[in-house]
This record gives structure tokens, sequence and C-alpha cells, in this order.
């Protein structure tokens, strides 16, 4: 990942195309995205159901290829990577939150914010207290051992954000991370995000339905149909 | 990293814990019918061989045979052997080493108030050469005895258990029927034969007392020959038959009144049918070792749409597909020796108790119990392992939505 200075964007989408399917049956998710980001900036992504937020968000986190056009991550052509290249650029780089929790069944919450850690190379005792600490900060460090089944639709959301923050990575990817929770909930992720963005510069991008919890982004990218309809920082950045 | 990825494949192996019990499940039955049933196979093959080297594989037997027109009632028309017939058998032919007369009937034996219901030999120590009995206490009959038909006799180790139990019972005297007999010798065990009938339940002794005293004839149901080392038992066969056609004025257009009974023959015959038992038992055991593959194919397919979408978890937060697909082996490999070597051991045991309860030896093949172990770990493998390799060809997306 070579580091092309600070005034070239860390994420850089221009004419993103995601088509499925062919002929009578295609779906242009993504019609043509242009989207620069750069690093440190909070963004968060609205539009109405259908309209391409989550195809996009996995795209940046080079979970999906896009059908066509440009993403340079950190000046870097994704589509020119290999797979495990890719993968490295995912562990190291990006934190990602699902919109369905994606969270390993069967496995207890501690077990499941670890596995990130595993995957750096982080030794057994480190990384259970790194763990830790981000399940706290979700406020779940009491819910540690119990597997996903055991948790409730909020809860596992957070153990998905945890999970995404005990990577230390320097952007974050989060599809409706606060779909599930109620207000106060909410409002307390948002703070966390928020800190890490201010404090610790972390980028990020958040897909969301919620304007309240839009409004803790600095920026609001409105999106319809698979392309991009507005662009602007939120009142509060403004 | 190898060791992390050890600990995430037995994670995974607990976090699937039926899963994983019931793939374990399909190893230790395919591997321990096979090893099983050919071991018993193998065991019984081997039993039969080594009988049939006891029985003497030059060994003939001459039998009167059925009446050649096959028309009047059983038994009528065909004449005994006599002595006589036995010792031109004996003496005039070459290629014959020794051959012994034999008459017999089951009769009770008596000694005080233990009885047995036995096999009576009438014969003369020819016998004793030709069938290679040997003597553990006591001695072969005197001429004088086989002369005069006196009251002597050899018992086999299964009527001086019976009979005597701890006691010495050589001058002991034993009641058949009304002869009252003086024990003389008793001979060394041979155990079972091939078919199962107890070799040592008999009591032996000489010819003429046997036909004046028991059976009231002359006649000799039977030689026991030996056919001498090196000469064929064909040719033994021929010259038998011609001597005898001879002996019993049977003319050149006449069918034989007798039968010569090639003892290898019934060997070959034998082992024939424990090959054919042995190959029928291996095919059993290939369909067990498929049954237990298919199942384990089966746990393996079935759970490939969760373990699938296990795979894009662990590629979106950053494994590599070499590192998720090192652990599904080892994980499959961890299942396989486990459940290959319960099999083993399961197998072996069956095995034993098997070759215990048919009395055969155990002689477990090693051969078999890699080629049964190579074939499930094989199978648990190859349906662990390339299942997950598709799916970590995936983009993580493609394999989180698989449903
Ligand atoms: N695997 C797929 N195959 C075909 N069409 C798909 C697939 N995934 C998404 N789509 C289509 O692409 C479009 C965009 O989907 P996407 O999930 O990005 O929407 P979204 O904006 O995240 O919606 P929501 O707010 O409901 O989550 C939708 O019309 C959807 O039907
Ligand atoms: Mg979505």
């Amino acid at each position: 990942m070579s580091d092309a200075g600070s005034q070239s964007p860390l994420i850089s989408l221009s004419d993103i195309r995601r088509i499925y399917g062919q002929g009578a049956t295609e779906v242009r998710a993504l019609d043509g995205i242009d989207l620069d980001i750069n690093e440190g900036e909070f963004v968060a992504i609205m539009g109405p159901s259908g309209s391409g937020k989550s195809t996009a968000l996995n795209v940046i986190g080079c979970l999906d290829s896009p059908t066509s056009g440009h993403y340079l991550f950190s000046g870097t052509e994704v589509a020119n990577l290999t797979r495990d290249q890719r993968a490295l650029l995912r562990r190291h780089y990006l934190g990602f939150v699902f919109q369905g929790y994606n969270l390993l069944s069967r496995t207890s919450a501690l077990h499941n914010v670890e596995l990130p850690l595993i995957y750096k190379g982080m030794r057994s005792a480190e990384r259970k207290r790194e763990a830790l600490l981000a399940l706290s900060m979700v406020g779940l460090e009491h819910r540690a051992k119990h597997d996903p089944s055991e948790l409730s639709g909020g809860q596992q959301q957070r153990v998905a954000i945890a999970r995404a923050l005990a990577g230390n990575p320097r952007v974050m990817l989060a599809d409706e991370p606060t779909g599930n929770l109620d207000t106060k909930r909410s409002v307390e992720i948002m703070e966390v995000l928020q800190r890490l963005n201010k404090e610790a510069g972390l980028t990020i991008v958040m897909v969301t339905h919620e304007a309240d919890m839009a409004a803790f982004a600095d920026r609001l990218i409105w999106m319809v149909d698979g392309k991009i309809e507005r662009d602007e920082p939120t009142r509060k950045a403004a | 990293m190898l060791l992390e990825t050890l600990r995430l494949a037995l994670q995974a192996i607990f976090r699937n814990a039926l899963r994983s019990f019931l793939t374990v499940l399909g190893i230790v039955i395919g591997v321990g019918a096979v090893i099983a049933m050919v071991t018993v196979g193998q065991g019984s093959a081997d039993q039969v061989t080594a009988d049939v080297e006891k029985l003497g594989a030059n060994t003939l037997m001459v039998l009167p045979g059925e009446d050649p027109m096959g028309g009047g009632p059983p038994g009528t028309a065909v004449p005994m052997f006599s002595l006589r017939d036995n010792d031109a058998v004996d003496e005039q032919i070459s290629s014959v080493a020794v051959s012994a007369p034999i008459s017999q009937i089951r009769s009770r034996v008596v000694f005080g108030n233990e009885n047995r219901q036995t096999d009576v030999v009438g014969t003369d120590n020819r016998y004793f050469e030709a069938a290679q009995w040997e003597f553990a206490l006591g001695r072969p009959f005197a001429a004088a005895e086989i002369q005069s038909g006196r009251a002597v006799c050899v018992i086999g180790e299964t009527v001086r258990d019976t009979l005597f139990s701890t006691r010495d019972p050589l001058g002991e005297t034993i009641r058949i029927k009304a002869l009252s007999c003086e024990v003389i010798g008793l001979l060394k065990s041979k155990g079972a034969s091939t078919f199962g009938s107890d070799q040592d339940d008999f009591v032996i002794m000489p010819l003429r007392t046997f036909q004046r005293r028991i059976a009231g004839n002359t006649d000799v149901s039977v030689l026991y020959v030996s056919v001498r080392d090196g000469v064929s038992t064909d040719r033994a066969t021929e010259e038998i038959e011609a001597l005898m056609r001879q002996r019993r004025r049977i003319s050149a257009d006449e069918e034989d009144d007798f039968d010569v009974i090639d003892m290898k023959q019934l060997a070959t015959m034998l082992s024939g049918i424990t090959d054919i038992l042995t190959g029928l038992l291996a095919a059993v055991a290939m369909v067990s070792l498929l049954v237990g593959g298919i199942g384990i194919m089966n746990i393996m397919l079935v759970s490939v749409t969760e373990r699938t979408r296990e795979i894009g978890i662990r590629l979106a937060i950053g494994a590599q597909a070499s590192q998720v697909l090192l652990q599904f082996l080892v994980e499959a490999i961890v299942l396989s020796l486990v459940g290959g070597l319960i099999g083993v051991v399961f197998g072996l045991g069956l095995g034993f108790a098997g070759a215990r309860a048919l009395s055969v030896p155990f002689t477990p093949d090693i051969t078999i119990i890699l080629v049964a172990f190579a074939f499930s770990a094989a199978v648990g493998v190859i349906f662990g392992y390339f299942p997950a390799r598709r799916a970590a060809r995936l983009d993580p997306i493609e394999a989180l939505r698989h449903e």
C-alpha cells in the first residue's frame, strides 16, 4: 500500500458500476458512482431501500468486485490486487460491520471479536485483552462468554461493531450499525465512533436510515437508484 | 501460525460437535467393520490351512461304494473289505507307505460312574503311523495282543478327560457294551478338526478284538492309506483302484464298487470354500466402508451452507483463502485421524472377539488396516476440503450470501 500523500484521497471511486444479472433481469445496483473520501472523514450514506448503499459499502470494503470502473485505495487500483493482497488490505486497514451482523454461530462473543486479531497474528493474551476492550467500548464486556444465539439482536449488532473496532482499522465500514438499537444505545455507539474519528483519526463510512445518526457524521451522501444524488456536509459540520 | 491453525480447527470441531461426532462415527464404522471382518475371515482361512496340513495332505481313504446299479436297497450287494484287502494294499503297492484297516461303531463307554458316547475303532498299530498319532502315555498294541484279539485299548484325550479326569488311566478297565477292556495307552491331543469335530474323542482296540467282541463279523469298513513321500496321490489312487478291482473281481465293463477319496482334494475344496467366504466378507466390508464413506460425505456436504458462510466471514475479516483452507484441511485430517484410530482399535477388538467366538487364530493384517484407514481418511479429507476450496474461491460477499 503506497501512501500517495495527504492531498490524494484514501478512497477514490470513479464511474463504479455493479450490475447483477443480464438482459431483462438486469439490476444496476451501482450505476456510475464517483466518490472520494479522505483520511479522517466521517461519512454517512443514506437513501431509499434498494438504492445500492450496501453494495457501495461492499465494494469499498473489497468484499465485492465492481462490474466496471476504478477503485483506488490509498492510490492503489484494487482490481489489480490479488485475492490474497485484498485479504491483507481487509485485515490491516478495514473494519466491517455487516447489515446482518455475520457473527460465527456457536462461538462466544469474545472469540468472535478475537477472530480478526487471530489473523493479524496477535498473541493469545494480548488478543483477549484487546477483544475485551472492544467489547467494553460497546458496553458488552459482561456478555463476553455468550454465544450469538444467547444475545439480543441489538447485542449481536454491538458484538459486530466490537469485532470491527478490535482490529484497530484505518477505515471503518458500517452498514446500518444502529439499525437494531434503541436511541440511547445508538447515541452511545455514535459517540464512540465520533470519538475514535476525532481522536484516533479513524475514517468512517456508515450507511444509515436515521437522520439523527447521520447527523453525527461530517458529510452526507444521498443515494438513489445506484447513483449519488447529493453529496454535502451535514448541518453539524457546516 | 500452524499452531494457531490447529487451534482454529479444534475450535471449529468442538463448535460443530454433532457434525464432528457423526463424521467420526462414519469413519469408525467403515474402518472398524472392514478390519473386523477381514481379520475374522483371514483367521478362518488360516485355520483351514493349518487343519489341512494336520489332516495329512497325502492321505487316501478307501471306502466300499454304493451299489453300482443303484437299484437294490442300500447296502445290498456291495461287500465290505477284509483284513487281507488291507494287507494287499499295504504290501503290494509300492507307492503306499502304510495302509491301516479300520472298522468302527458309535457306542457308550463306561468307567465307574462316568460314561461317554464315543467312536469305538478297531484297527492295528499301522493306524497310529498312518494318521501320525503320538502317545502321551503308555504304548501301542503288542503283536500278541493284535494276534489273539486281547481286550486292551488306547484312548483319546477327550475320553480320558470324561472318564478319568485327574486319575491315571493306564491299567484301568473300561466297559464297552459287554466287553471289559484294559487301557494301555493315551494319545496326544490333536484338537478340533476343520469341521469342528473332536479328533480326540475315540477308543481304539485291536481289529480282531473289535470284530469278535463288538461287531460280530470280520469286516473292515475303511482303509486308511498314507502315500509314500514324493509319490503323487493320483498315482497311488490309480494303483489302489487297479488292485481292488482285481481283488473284488470287477470286470472291465463294470463300474468300481468302492471309492478312493483323496484328502488333498477335500483340502483343496475346503480352502476353496474359505476363499469364497473370505471374499464375501471382504465384499461386505467394502460395502460398509462405502456406507461409512457416504455418511461422511453427506455430513460434509450438508454442512457446506453453514460452512460457506463461515468461510465468507473469515475472508471478510481478513483471512487469506489459503489460511481458511488450511484450517479446513486440518479439521478434516484431525477428524479422520481420530475416527480412523478409534476405528482401528474398535475393529481389532471386534475381530479379536470374533476370532475367539469362532475359535480361529487372531491374525490382524496391517495392509487391510492401512487400506481401510487411508480410504476413510481420504473420504473425510476430500469431502471436507473440496467444498471448502470452492467456497474460498468466491468473493467474500458471495460466500456470505450463500443460502
Ligand atoms: N446478489 C444480488 N443479486 C441480484 N440483485 C442484487 C443482489 N444484491 C443486491 N441486489 C440488488 O441491488 C440493489 C441494491 O441493493 P443493496 O443491498 O445495495 O441496497 P440497499 O441500499 O443496501 O438497501 P437496504 O436499505 O434495504 O439495505 C437492489 O435492487 C437489490 O435488489
Ligand atoms: Mg443495505
